[in-house]
């Protein structure tokens, strides 16, 4: 006769034993990397409240359209915002041909060999180089041996440099998302490579060229030490009229602001990084908009 | 006709490959009565050491559709993009032998691939429309060849030998990606006709489409067929029955390279097949 007794005591389908701990582990791993989450989001968040709360009471139309001053009450931004417009539009103009540029050489015409892993790593590379460096850089070239002295011209040109590997990875990005498909139409037809490129590729890729690029100069804006390295000035009382002028930029002019003992300046300081964070915000706003606009095309 | 498959004596394309008794190659492959466009002898194709095409020798006819059939990677569109040099676009691609266009070397150090595809334009599997207006779709090739002249009117001749004019002519405006899979594929055959090609190349231009998309284009294949030589691509084995004046039937060999295995024309390629992997083929036990 056939018994169907079961071994041992009735199963459980309740977490017991071995089952029990590691679900526990995995119960507490959730709190412990909320935690880690909420450490950054909250430094972040501490540091806004904080300069808005010392900030705010400064910002006025005042503040924005006055020069700097020894007196905190009457310094403004109007130098260092005008400053900043003149370096990054040298910034940009000078960055974008040259990244497009590279970036439309290493995908569509290079040739596939050691040079072009060379200067793909070296591209890469030169992403991680901490500004400072291009500062030193800037210094020496532009400044020094081709005699611009601290301009908007070397100031534009020493972020252009920082800029570039950012915006070359970006570009070369966006080429790649144009499907081979439409230049293979487009040379099946007897276009030369340059027209497949010209007409088809570039027109596919700039949407995300631009997001990529505006990203990039949102991080120039920002950029403090490499200015200073090159010498830009902190004290501009006339607005810029040329590239060859002398210059300072908000970030310079909070690092300056900062580092004075008298709590007035400090004030001031935080007026100008609001100033400075919402420039920032709305040109990666601008960044994402761009995106998400081609994206629905 | 095509044959019921057998399934009975249905055998594996290996069994075949190591079975199969070949005839020699001047009773596989016919020669044409008309003047031939391309000509290809002892034609190789590699792609870095894997060879995909292997001694490939046969003409091809002015004015008519030649069909290259065959199953799964036998190298049907390897040949293809090799007749217009769109395999230049692949680093490792290099070839032996000879490939002629009106007996000039195709492959001749002085031969300009530019050149060479704006007489031999391809259409290809999948429509790839450019994401402009229908117009510009048309006139971009035109354009980049310095073809001068009434754009406007060239764009509406395009469009009619492809059948397409009546319904794009109010929307010329739109874009040629709102178009249906089928307008997509006769646009891009538009697109290849304004720059008046003599041969027009289709991978596999319905493989993407609808039955009645499908028909469509192959009307409009016969009719271009007056004036284009057109070599097309097709795993559907009654497309080339229904269309094709001409077929080649390619098939890979056990090292994986692509041979020509049986040319001739598709009335007698189809219903009396000289070689027994050409009949095993059609008449589907393999493939």
């Amino acid at each position: 006769m056939a018994s169907y007794e079961t071994a041992g005591p009735q199963p459980t389908l309740r977490a017991t034993g071995a089952v029990a701990r590691r679900q526990a582990f995995s119960r507490v791993s959730r709190y412990v990397l909320l935690a880690a989450t909420l450490i950054g989001v909250g430094v972040l968040f501490y540091l806004g409240f904080e300069t808005v709360q010392k900030g705010a009471g400064r910002l006025s139309w005042g503040f924005l359209t006055s020069y700097p001053s020894r007196a905190a009450e009457r310094a403004g931004l109007r130098s260092s915002i005008l400053g900043s417009v003149w370096v990054l539009g040298v910034t940009v103009l000078s960055a974008i041909p040259i990244a497009v540029g590279t970036a439309v050489w290493i995908e569509e015409f290079a040739p596939r060999n050691r040079l072009l892993t060379l200067v793909k790593l070296n591209i890469a590379n030169l992403a991680g180089v901490p500004s400072i460096i291009y500062g030193i850089l800037g210094l020496a070239v532009f400044v020094r041996y081709l005699g611009l002295g601290p301009s908007i011209l070397a100031g534009g040109l020493t972020l252009a440099l920082m800029i570039l590997p950012m915006t070359i990875i970006a570009s070369q990005e966006a080429i790649r998302q144009v499907p081979p498909s439409i230049r293979d139409g487009s040379l099946a037809l007897g276009a030369t490579q340059w027209q497949t490129v010209w007409r088809h590729v570039l027109p596919g890729a700039m949407p995300g060229i631009m997001t990529g690029t505006i990203l990039a100069v949102s991080r120039a804006a920002g950029e403090t030490a490499a200015l200073i390295m090159i010498g830009a000035f902190t004290f501009i009382a006339f607005d810029n009229q040329s590239v060859f002028d002398d210059f300072t930029t908000v970030p310079v002019q909070i690092y300056n602001w900062t580092i004075r003992p008298q709590e007035a300046f400090r004030e001031n300081a935080a007026g100008a990084i609001i100033v400075l964070m919402v420039a920032v915000l709305s040109l990666n706003l601008a960044a994402a908009l761009i995106r998400e606009r081609f994206r629905q095309d | 006709m095509i044959r019921a498959p057998d399934r009975v004596t249905r055998v594996t394309i290996e069994e075949r490959l190591t079975t199969a008794e070949t005839l020699p190659a001047s009773e596989r492959i016919s020669r044409i009565s008309e003047p031939p466009i391309i000509e290809l002898d002892r034609f190789n194709a590699f792609y870095g050491d894997f060879r995909a095409l292997l001694d490939v020798s046969f003409q091809i006819p002015e004015r008519k559709i030649t069909a290259l059939i065959g199953p799964s990677g036998c190298g049907k569109t390897t040949l293809l993009r090799c007749m217009n040099r769109m395999n230049d676009l692949v680093r490792t691609f290099r070839h032996e032998g000879r490939m002629t266009y009106h007996g000039l070397d195709l492959y001749a150090r002085d031969v300009d691939p530019v050149e060479v595809r704006r007489r031999i334009g391809m259409v290809f599997q999948k429509p790839n429309p450019f994401p402009k207006s229908i117009f510009e779709n048309i006139a971009f090739g035109p354009r980049v060849n310095g073809i001068k002249g009434n754009m406007a009117e060239m764009v509406e001749q395009s469009l009619r030998q492809a059948a397409l004019w009546d319904d794009v002519k109010d929307k010329l405006n739109q874009s040629g990606l709102a178009l249906s899979g089928g307008q997509q594929q006769r646009l891009c055959i538009a697109r290849a006709l304004a720059v008046h090609p003599e041969i027009i190349l289709m991978d596999e231009p319905c493989s993407a489409l609808d039955p009645i998309a499908t028909l469509k284009i192959e009307d409009l294949m016969r009719e271009l067929a007056k004036d284009y030589t057109i070599i097309i691509v097709t795993h559907n084995m009654q497309q080339a029955a229904r269309v094709a004046d001409y077929t080649a039937f390619l098939m890979m060999r056990q090292d994986r390279a692509g041979e020509l295995v049986e040319f001739g024309d598709t009335d007698t390629l189809f219903t009396m097949p000289k070689d027994k992997r050409t009949e095993d083929y059609i008449t589907g036990r393999f493939g």
